[in-house]
């Protein structure tokens, strides 16, 4: 058969879905403990812990931007609101 | 500074989801729970178009999906082939929206619990047919507008009570039944696990808030689905054995709360024949705490 | 090994001796003798498939599917109704490439609510994407279903092995079940290309576009088309160790030089042999060709076997209602502009309605002045 009737695994990582969004999260790594609840309800799953510390010595969060649609979920839920939705800028290169 | 993620999860993105999909929260979780020693069945809906777009797929397990109603005996079909190649410890899980599982796909469930087989069907509950456009499914509750609800002069939204799936899975004796929602992935992955310790069919219902069915701001999926549990009207609860495991305690807030901020349920607010409706739907929440012990 | 047997009993034992590893099938007339003996062998513990109970004919489909999918040789089987209902399903097995074997005992189609014999249910279906085969006699139904495994795991289509409901599923007479150790040497392994595997995930049935879905249907078709050469190979690795011969696509009775040719398919051509000796005795010059293989359609056979004929008969148990019978059709639209005879569509046996020497002898004295735009019905 010439046509894979298949997909690959995982293979939805080439649609950039950042592209959608008209704002995005800014995690503040200072305000950040590290509770990981970002990391739990962002419906991508780009949130993720970055292994290093702040001053208060926790371990921050950061996203990975080619995927947030700016759903804003992050950022109401965060406990030290330790994050905040910035305006995407118009016709900005990601 | 740009940061890119390992991309661990067993569901990447990159899926059309929407934003502040609750569902893709929910599945995402759900994955983690099972591992990918799994081989999941998935029925036609938003979990399935948003994330198998041919040839992209943001699933990282053996997946297939087959048609609307069907998702349970086809799993039930993996499952004769695994035991057949001596492969017993890979999972069999079935996926379906509240339309394949309320409505179409509501067979097919019962008799894959009649024949008690070891396979975990997880519905994630949007209430309405979301991916085609927002129909009513028979999950969708008292008075929602749906497009095939639409208030009106002579409808109020949705005048048919949400079917109880729950009793349907206690009546045929199925084993590990449980509800969840997206609020609280770390319990949809808590009973998702739990419900693998148990040999027989388990029922996962998770309550997946979606944005433009509803009709809410995007960033309000987690905080929505927390007030449908403490209103009562959506029951957390984990039951194995007929026995209640888990039941989430709630400090009741009115229905009214929960309903205020979806466009769906905006037409209750504006007459006294919505007004009927919302106090029905606070009935149903009183006898929904009365019946599972929920203060 | 000969033995005196009802027709689906002696195909339930042939299928338990090609070793598939998942059946699921739900019973209707006149299908059930091969679900119950299927279920006899199976708590005799000679039958080590997985046999699933079903609830509808849609589930037990769509229970073969997953299994299939998931690498494995599996069965089903039903009538009429039954097929009808999983008709979804069976697009999707097509269209999924899975080598699905089933056995359609026809049976007319409700309504009016009739349990006898016709043609009806399989060409209902024969859009779908599978390969669909008719037998003439339970010999022949037996022999076919153990090549059809080999056939629809060599080409990844499926294939539907169809013969007429209590005319021979019911009907006791000798058969030489295919013996499993000569199925062994005959039928490999089932060794599938990509199947549900977590060691190596793949996303099955993922949603087409208009990109892609096109040129996939093309080649579903395509080699729907050439699985013809497969069939014939298959037919005649059949014919070496079994000694009987296999699916040549068609056959001929006494078509060499006949002038008025009886296209059929199903049990009737028996009686279409009996019908053509008693005649030809008289001098009249009038043959059979016989389709085994429907879909795909051998068209080039067709076209070289009919070529000589003068007049064309097609006798069928089906109509496609407001238009004529089905096999006349397909043989007008493929064949048609290639043959210089003209072709006449008769419906038979309808429901049950017995097709007697009589009713063949009556069909042979209409076809030369026969309509060819129209169905000629004769009961």
């Amino acid at each position: 058969m010439k046509y894979k009737l298949t997909c690959q695994p995982g293979s939805s990582l080439q649609q950039l879905t950042g592209n959608w969004r008209n704002q995005y999260p800014e995690i503040d790594h200072e305000k950040c403990i590290g509770c990981q609840k970002c990391i739990w309800v962002c419906p991508e799953g780009i949130c993720f812990l970055t292994g290093r510390k702040n001053k208060a010595g926790k371990i921050f969060a950061e996203k990975d931007l080619a995927y947030c649609k700016g759903c804003g979920i992050c950022a109401r839920e965060c406990p030290v609101k330790a994050i905040t939705m910035a305006k995407e800028a118009k016709n900005s290169n990601k | 500074m740009k940061y890119q993620s390992t991309f661990p999860h067993l569901y990447n993105p990159g899926h059309s989801a929407c934003a502040g999909c609750g569902e893709a929260i929910a599945i995402r979780h759900l994955l983690t729970a099972l591992g990918p020693n799994t081989i999941m069945t998935n029925a036609t809906g938003c979990s399935e178009v948003t994330t198998t777009q041919y040839p992209l797929s943001a699933y990282k397990i053996p997946w297939l999906h087959s048609l609307f109603e069907n998702a349970a005996p086809v799993a039930s079909g993996v499952l004769a082939a695994l035991k057949q190649k001596g492969l017993t410890k890979v999972q069999v899980v079935a996926v379906g929206g509240d339309g394949a599982t309320y409505d179409i796909g509501l067979g097919f469930i019962s008799a894959l619990w009649e024949r008690q087989e070891n396979i975990l069907y997880v519905c994630y509950d949007n209430e309405a047919y979301m991916n085609t456009g927002y129909q009513s499914s028979g999950a969708t509750p008292l008075g929602a507008f749906t497009t095939t609800t639409p208030p009106g002069k002579n409808s109020e939204g949705n005048n048919l009570i949400k079917k109880d799936m729950i009793g349907l899975a206690l009546a045929h004796r199925v084993p590990y039944i449980a509800t969840a929602t997206s609020a609280y992935p770390l319990d949809i992955q808590a009973k998702a696990k739990k419900s693998l310790e148990i040999v027989g069919p388990k029922y996962l219902q998770i309550l997946t808030p979606c944005v433009p069915g509803w009709g809410y701001d995007p960033a309000l999926t987690v905080e929505l689905s927390k007030l449908a549990v403490q209103s009562g009207l959506y029951p957390l609860l984990e039951i194995i054995n007929g026995q209640f495991t888990k039941v989430q305690k709630i400090k009741p807030v009115p229905v009214t709360e929960y309903l205020k901020p979806q466009k769906r349920f905006a037409h209750l607010f504006k007459d006294e024949a919505g007004q009927q409706v919302i106090a029905k739907l606070q009935q149903i929440a009183d006898e929904n705490i009365k019946k599972y012990n929920l203060v | 090994m000969k033995i005196f047997i009802g027709g689906l009993k002696a195909v339930a034992q042939t299928v338990a001796n090609c070793q598939p590893q998942v059946i699921s099938a739900y019973p209707i007339t006149p299908q059930t003798h091969v679900v119950e003996e299927l279920a006899k062998l199976k708590s005799a513990g000679k039958l080590t498939a997985e046999y699933i109970r079903a609830e509808s004919e849609f589930s037990a489909a769509s229970i073969v599917l997953g299994a299939a999918a998931t690498g494995v040789r599996t069965y089903t089987a039903t009538s009429s109704q039954g097929l009808l209902l999983m008709t979804e399903v069976l697009f999707n097995i097509a269209g999924m490439r899975l080598p699905v074997v089933m056995t359609c005992a026809n049976r007319s189609v409700s309504a009016p609510i009739n349990i006898w014999n016709d043609q009806q249910d399989s060409l209902t279906v024969r859009d779908a994407g599978w390969q669909f085969w008719y037998a003439e006699n339970n010999q022949e139904a037996c022999d076919l279903h153990v090549q059809a495994f080999k056939v629809a795991e060599s080409t990844q289509l499926p294939v539907i092995v169809n013969l007429d409901g209590f005319v021979l599923t019911h009907l006791t007479e000798e058969v030489d079940i295919p013996e499993a150790a000569k199925i062994k040497r005959f039928l490999p392994a089932y060794r599938p290309v990509e199947f549900l595997n977590p060691q190596k995930p793949q996303t099955f049935g993922p949603l087409v576009g208009p990109a892609d879905y096109f040129e996939i249907r093309q080649e579903l078709h395509e080699d729907l088309i050439k699985s013809q050469k497969n069939t014939l190979q298959v037919g005649r690795e059949f014919k070496k160790v079994f000694g009987r011969a296999g699916n040549t696509l068609i056959d001929g009775y006494k078509l060499a030089d006949a002038q008025i040719v009886l296209v059929s398919f199903g049990s009737v051509i028996g009686t279409m042999r009996e019908v053509v000796d008693e005649l030809r005795a008289k001098g009249v010059k009038v043959g059979i060709l016989k389709i085994i293989t429907y879909r795909p359609f051998p068209t080039e056979l067709i076209i070289k076997a009919l070529a000589k004929a003068k007049i064309i008969a097609v006798v069928e148990k089906d109509i496609s209602l407001g238009g004529q019978g089905i096999l006349a059709t397909d043989l007008k639209a493929h064949a048609g502009q290639k043959l210089k005879a003209p072709i006449s569509s008769f419906v038979v046996g309808l429901g049950g309605r017995d097709v007697t020497k009589e009713t063949i002898k009556k069909i042979i004295k209409l076809a030369p002045k026969a309509t060819t735009t129209a169905v000629t019905f004769v009961g």
